[in-house]
This record gives C-alpha cells, sequence and structure tokens, in this order.
C-alpha cells in the first residue's frame, strides 16, 4: 500500500469556455510512506495541480487519487477529513494568517478538526517546537512578526493538525539564504522524527539534492519521472531540454570528467563533492 | 463561483465594436439605456432587442458570457416580473386563480420591465466587454474633462477607477487562494447556520484586507518611484482620435434611439 498513489489523474481547468484547459493529463505515480518527494518541474507543468489533488481541493477530471490506499473522492462529504490528513501548505502562506495571536492561528487547524483544547494545545505546542516559534513570540499578534517567522508560523498551522503527509509549495520563495535554511532544516527534522510523507515543490534542484529521498518530476502536464534523486538527475540531458538545470556542483563535476579527471558525474550535494574530491586527490597523490 | 463575476471583464477582441472610440461608446450606452425607459410599448422594444443581438455578433462575444453576466440578476428579474404581473391591477382579467389575477396591463408591464433589464445588462455588458479597463477610464476622464475647470479633481477620479477596476481580477484571485488555503486547515464555507458561515469569513477577509493594503502600498510606491505626482502636465501615449467607424456607429444608434425616443412620446 502507498502513502499516495495517483491512477490515470486528469485534471481540465475551466471546461466549456474559452480558457478550457488540461493541466495534468494521465498522470499515474505511487509513493510509499516515508519518502521525502522532490515535485520539480517547470512553470506551468502541472506541480500545483497535481498537490492541490491531493488533499482533495481539486476533484479529478478522470482518474482517481488514493490516499493509504483508499479513494479520497469515494464520499465527497468526508472531504473535510481528507484536507486533515494530507496538509497541504500554499506558496506565500503567511498570507492567510488571520488571528489575533500566533496561538490562536496555529491552533486554527486543529480547532476545526473539533479536538479538545487540551488536545489543540498540545499539538500547537509540538508544532511551534518543529518549526522553532519560541514561546515568548505566541501572544505576540502574527502580522507582527518578520518574513520568514510569519512562514513558520503559516507552515506550523499545517503541521499543528497532524497531517500523514505534508506538502508544501515552494516554501522557501522569497525568503533569504538564513530563513531557507532554517525552514528546510527544520522540515528534514520534522521529517525524520515524525516518518511520515512529505512533498516539497521546489525549483532549487539543490535543495531538492540536499533534502529529498526521492524526486517527481513534472513536464507539460505529464509525469516524467518519479524515481530515487540519483536516479533523476542521472538524466541530465532530459531534464536540460526540459529547461530545468541540474545542481550546480553537479554541472561542475560533469565538467571536471569532462576534462579527464577521474570524478564521478552523479554528485549531487556538497557533501558527496568534498568526498569525491579528496577521493580523486589521494588516487592522485597515490599515483604520483 | 467567484468565477461568475463578470463585471467589467474585458473580452479582448479585433471588431469594430472593439476599435471604437471608448469616449462614443460610452455616450452611446448611456443615450441608449435612457431610451429604453422612455418606451412604454412592449413592441416598441423589439428593435433593441435585435440590434443588441446584432451588435454581440458584430462584436463576437459568445452569447455564454451574455447569460452568466444575467445570472446574478436572475432574483430580481424574477421578483419584479411576478410582482407586475400578479399584482398590477389592469381592465381586463386574463386569469385568475384563488387570489391571484393576472390583468393585461399586469401581463404587458411584466414583458415590458424584463425586456428593459436584459437589455439595460447587455447593452452595459457590451460597452465594458469591447472596451478594455483603461480605454474605459481613458473615455471617462476625456468625457469629464470640461468638470476640470470646475475644480473637479477629473484625472485623481479616472486613476483610481483604473486602479480599482484594474485590482478586481488581482482580487479574486486572492480571495480564491486564500479561500483554498484556508479550506485546507479545514474551514467550513459550506455548511452550518447563518452566523456560523459569517464567522467563517473571518479568516478569509482579514488576510484579504491585508494583502489589499499591502499591494495598495506596493502600488503607491511604485508609483512614486515612476516620479507620478497626478494628472498635471501630463501628456498621453495614445490619443484619442474619431474615425468613420465611429460617426457611423453613433448615426446608427441616434437614429435608433431617437426613433424609439419620438415613438414612446408620440403614442
Amino acid at each position: 500500500m502507498y502513502a499516495i498513489e495517483a491512477q490515470n489523474l486528469t485534471y481540465t481547468y475551466g471546461i466549456k469556455t474559452p480558457f478550457e484547459k488540461t493541466a495534468i493529463r494521465d498522470v499515474s505515480v505511487q509513493i510509499p510512506a516515508g519518502e521525502f518527494v522532490g515535485v520539480i518541474g517547470h512553470t506551468g507543468s502541472g506541480k500545483s495541480t497535481l498537490i492541490q489533488h491531493i488533499n482533495g481541493l481539486l476533484r479529478p477530471t478522470s482518474g482517481k487519487l488514493l490516499l493509504n490506499g483508499k479513494d479520497i473522492w469515494e464520499n465527497p462529504k468526508e472531504i473535510r477529513k481528507v484536507r486533515f490528513s494530507a496538509g497541504l501548505v500554499f506558496q506565500y502562506p503567511e498570507h492567510q494568517l488571520f488571528e489575533t495571536t500566533v496561538y490562536k492561528d496555529i491552533a486554527f487547524g486543529p480547532t476545526n478538526m473539533g479536538l479538545s483544547e487540551e488536545e489543540v494545545r498540545l499539538r500547537v505546542e509540538e508544532a511551534a517546537e518543529f518549526t522553532g516559534i519560541s514561546s515568548a513570540l505566541m501572544d505576540q499578534s502574527p502580522f507582527e512578526l518578520s518574513g520568514g517567522q510569519k512562514r513558520r508560523v503559516a507552515i506550523a498551522g499545517v503541521i499543528a493538525m497532524r497531517p500523514e503527509v505534508l506538502i508544501l509549495d515552494e516554501p522557501t520563495a522569497g525568503l533569504d539564504p538564513r530563513g531557507r535554511d532554517k525552514i528546510l532544516d527544520r522540515l528534514r527534522r520534522y521529517h525524520q522524527a515524525q516518518k511520515n510523507t512529505v512533498l516539497l515543490v521546489s525549483h532549487s534542484m539543490e535543495d531538492v539534492a540536499e533534502y529529498c529521498t526521492s524526486a517527481l518530476v513534472m513536464n507539460r502536464g505529464t509525469l516524467f519521472a518519479y524515481d530515487t534523486v540519483e536516479n533523476v538527475f542521472c538524466r541530465t540531458e532530459e531534464l536540460e531540454q526540459m529547461g530545468l538545470a541540474i545542481p550546480a556542483i553537479t554541472q561542475v563535476f560533469h565538467r571536471l570528467a569532462a576534462a579527464g579527471i577521474p570524478v564521478s558525474r552523479n554528485v549531487f550535494t556538497m557533501d558527496a563533492a568534498k568526498q569525491a574530491l579528496s577521493a580523486a586527490l589521494e588516487g592522485r597523490g597515490r599515483n604520483a | 463561483m467567484l468565477n461568475d463575476i463578470t463585471l467589467g471583464q474585458y473580452f479582448p477582441g479585433n471588431s469594430p465594436l472593439h476599435k471604437m472610440d471608448p469616449r462614443i461608446k460610452i455616450l452611446l450606452t448611456v443615450l441608449f439605456v435612457v431610451s429604453l425607459f422612455l418606451v412604454s410599448d412592449p413592441l416598441f422594444l423589439i428593435a433593441p432587442v435585435i440590434f443588441i443581438g446584432i451588435l454581440y455578433l458584430i462584436a463576437r462575444i459568445p452569447v455564454r458570457f451574455l447569460l452568466k453576466s444575467l445570472k446574478p440578476l436572475i432574483p430580481i428579474l424574477i421578483f419584479t416580473t411576478v410582482l407586475n404581473l400578479f399584482f398590477l391591477p389592469g381592465d381586463v382579467t386574463l386569469f385568475s386563480f384563488w387570489v391571484i389575477q393576472i390583468s393585461d396591463k399586469g401581463l404587458l408591464n411584466a414583458i415590458l420591465v424584463l425586456i428593459r433589464i436584459v437589455c439595460l445588462i447587455a447593452g452595459s455588458s457590451l460597452l465594458t466587454y469591447t472596451t478594455s479597463p483603461i480605454a474605459l477610464t481613458d473615455g471617462i476622464e476625456r468625457l469629464l474633462s470640461p468638470l476640470g475647470k470646475l475644480k473637479f479633481p477629473v484625472h485623481d477620479l479616472a486613476m483610481m477607477m483604473s486602479i480599482a477596476l484594474r485590482f478586481i481580477p488581482t482580487l479574486i484571485e486572492e480571495t480564491e487562494k486564500i479561500m483554498s488555503a484556508q479550506k485546507a486547515r479545514g474551514a467550513d464555507m459550506e455548511t452550518g447556520s447563518l452566523v456560523q458561515r459569517a464567522k467563517a469569513l473571518v479568516p478569509i477577509l482579514i488576510p484579504l484586507l491585508v494583502s489589499a493594503f499591502r499591494r495598495a502600498e506596493e502600488l503607491a510606491l511604485a508609483m512614486e518611484c515612476r516620479c507620478y505626482r497626478g494628472g498635471e502636465g501630463r501628456t498621453r501615449m495614445k490619443q484619442l482620435k474619431l474615425h468613420l467607424r465611429d460617426l457611423w456607429g453613433s448615426l446608427i444608434t441616434v437614429i435608433l434611439c431617437g426613433g424609439m425616443i419620438a415613438l414612446g412620446f408620440l403614442l
């Protein structure tokens, strides 16, 4: 059984209007539980449409979406429950903040679930812990926080629902490098602690290489690949044809290999690069 | 749901109607609407119905769009029709059952009002379908410019209008986004009592207001950065010029409306 399974998912916007457009076509994919999936693709490739199906915000024009083996549209009246088990964090989630205090805003989701006050408090504190929001901030207005803090509060608001699947649409867009690293590191810690499935939509191949265990590539509304990060990034040429760059460090290693230096071409992260380089240098020392 | 709002939505095209001078179009629309209300016999409304139909054909605007702009008015249409139909006493009773009585006058008046409102909406929608918001406010500004001599802030008003029009689609999009985001957090907007539904709007309205203010501030800053300081001494890149098609359009509409008004007064 898979955490998320799409079966021939197709979605068309604006049916029977001049603006009719098929956003995703015949997407079938199986994502096992516990994966940290990087969702990549060009603007307009259907990433956002795909992820909005996973928590039932969009209903497929045809095809099915299964969460833990269950068709989420089996009973349309129960769709709110699906939204609690698949938490979706939109782009610029800080724009959705509305409560008078940070605490109340994070509590919005769990309160909607109908949990007891005690349980809500527990979950809010847990989510704040995961996203690194200190208890001093809890009674402040969310509108007084910095951009990075606001975003972490908004992400906490979804994490507090304890979703089995957490989906984030470009959670680092528009943040400075420090704010970005903070959010991604927190997410990794959250994923390791909760062992649930996380989907991260990202334009940064570096981030996908660094943080994700597998990658899902969308191209022009169809699924191009779903595989481990290594296997996906090995298809460099195809990715580049789609207008997707591979990580900068991988490009460096491709050039090195082309220049005749004995290094692997499949280096995607800084740590791997360090190891590969020192191994290559060592080999050279021995040869000399 | 929000996609139903078509008021002020421009339907791009290349027809003579699209190319007409916005000033002329505004004046003709006003004339058309006024003449609709000076006619008291439904028979004389046949001409404007055909006229509007032809104009929609020329502008190549699908009927679906017209129906869409009529949709929000269906309750009003039903209400006025029912009121006129059942409660207007006349000379001859055509149909009577229990307390309901339909008189000849009631029937005529119901048809008259119905056609009037439909033509009114169709006519004014045609203006916004064939005229981009920028051209529209441009036209309004030029038409109102004589008022500027009376210290009336014509340019400011026109700028405010064009900004407001410009931001309608943006705010609709924003609303949809916020609604999705709050739905993803389990907000329930579709069920519950009236009070509960009103309360459920708070998580949408507050972020929407905040974002509207943020956008306004950003826009003001961007305008100041480009040295915007009101209309004084400002020239236009696109000068409005009258063409032959404006003359023809005016002539046809004026004859039609003049005829309607004249008949309305004579009979």
